[in-house]
């Protein structure tokens, strides 16, 4: 009885996780009629941009080449991986998402992402395993 | 003169010369933990810890002086080559608890020599830059700096495991490989 009750919790939860990511990418959907695509997330998240300091950037130069390991900040911190599959807790809270495509987005391409590169770029997160 | 036949004034001294050694004894024996004098007091801050410690450690604010600290939290856009932005709110709240508790507001003497190191016309936004860092570690080469396990001088924690607890006593150093 009580292992099956572990089990609902666990579901619920992850559905839950899985609910609010989908209402995230139902967002930025709204800006991409196109839809997303987990393969040109991919190769977003791989693509080097030169930064304000002329370095070769990616997502992948501090989350590491496998978004389901662990990466590395600049100050040799480690970052949690990025991929849900190995960190339930990511791609779960609006407001965290936004702050972290703010900064990142800036630093890696000198611009603001698109909701289309957004919506990719979450796709391809979660088809990582 | 003749010296005494019995042990009594002998335990005597003893016991005197005990009690003097325990009542002079202090807790600094060079082990920086919260008890010692040496650390530098431990305080907290919910945004703190939550914002500032997701890409380095958390650098306890009794390392810098407060013009220091006003002078990051006012350029967070261009935070080391990186942008570490922040809502307005949060960003006033976390710069309050810094300048509370920055340098120049500690009276740990640690705290008072970093300081006091700073010529009054710079602001360093590199604790590593200070003076009274380079003359703590001027027998550290910079190839240890330069290690893998270590990666800079900004990476208080390789070396000093208790950096963030503001203990970074000499006796308490581990140089990794």
């Amino acid at each position: 009885m009580r292992r099956s009750v572990v089990m609902l919790v666990a579901l619920l939860l992850a559905g839950q996780a899985l609910a609010s990511t989908t209402s995230i990418l139902a967002g930025y959907a709204r800006d991409a009629p196109g839809g997303f695509s987990a393969a040109r997330g991919r190769t977003f998240y791989t693509q080097e941009h030169r930064d304000k300091e002329g370095r070769a950037t990616s997502c992948a130069t501090c989350h590491g080449a496998d978004p389901a390991g662990p990466g590395r900040t600049r100050a040799n911190k480690v970052i949690t991986p990025l991929a849900p599959s190995a960190n339930p807790q990511r791609l779960t809270d609006l407001a965290t998402v936004e702050k972290w495509f703010t900064r990142n987005c800036q630093d890696v391409l000198q611009r603001p992402c698109t909701a289309q590169e957004k919506g990719d770029f979450i796709t391809y997160l979660q088809s990582v395993r | 003169m003749r010296l005494p036949d019995t042990p009594l004034p002998y335990l005597l001294l003893l016991l005197v010369f005990s009690a003097a050694g325990l009542v002079l004894a202090d807790d600094d024996d060079g082990d920086d933990g919260p008890r010692s004098a040496r650390a530098l007091p431990q305080v907290s801050h919910p945004q703190w810890k939550q914002e500032c410690s997701s890409c380095h450690m958390l650098y306890p604010p009794a390392l810098l002086p407060e013009r220091s600290w006003r002078a990051m939290m006012g350029g967070l856009d261009a935070h080391f080559g990186e942008n570490a932005q922040l809502d307005a709110a949060t960003r006033d709240n976390i710069t309050a608890f810094l300048v509370a508790n920055s340098a120049d507001h500690t009276a740990a003497r640690r705290a008072r020599m970093l300081a006091r190191s700073i010529p009054a016309d710079e602001i360093p936004l590199r604790i590593s830059t200070t003076r009274y860092f380079r003359r703590k570690h001027d027998e550290v080469s910079t190839e240890v700096f330069k290690r893998a396990s270590v990666g800079s001088a900004a990476n208080c924690v390789a070396c000093h495991s208790g950096a963030e607890k503001g203990a970074f006593s000499e006796e308490t150093v581990r140089i990794p490989r």
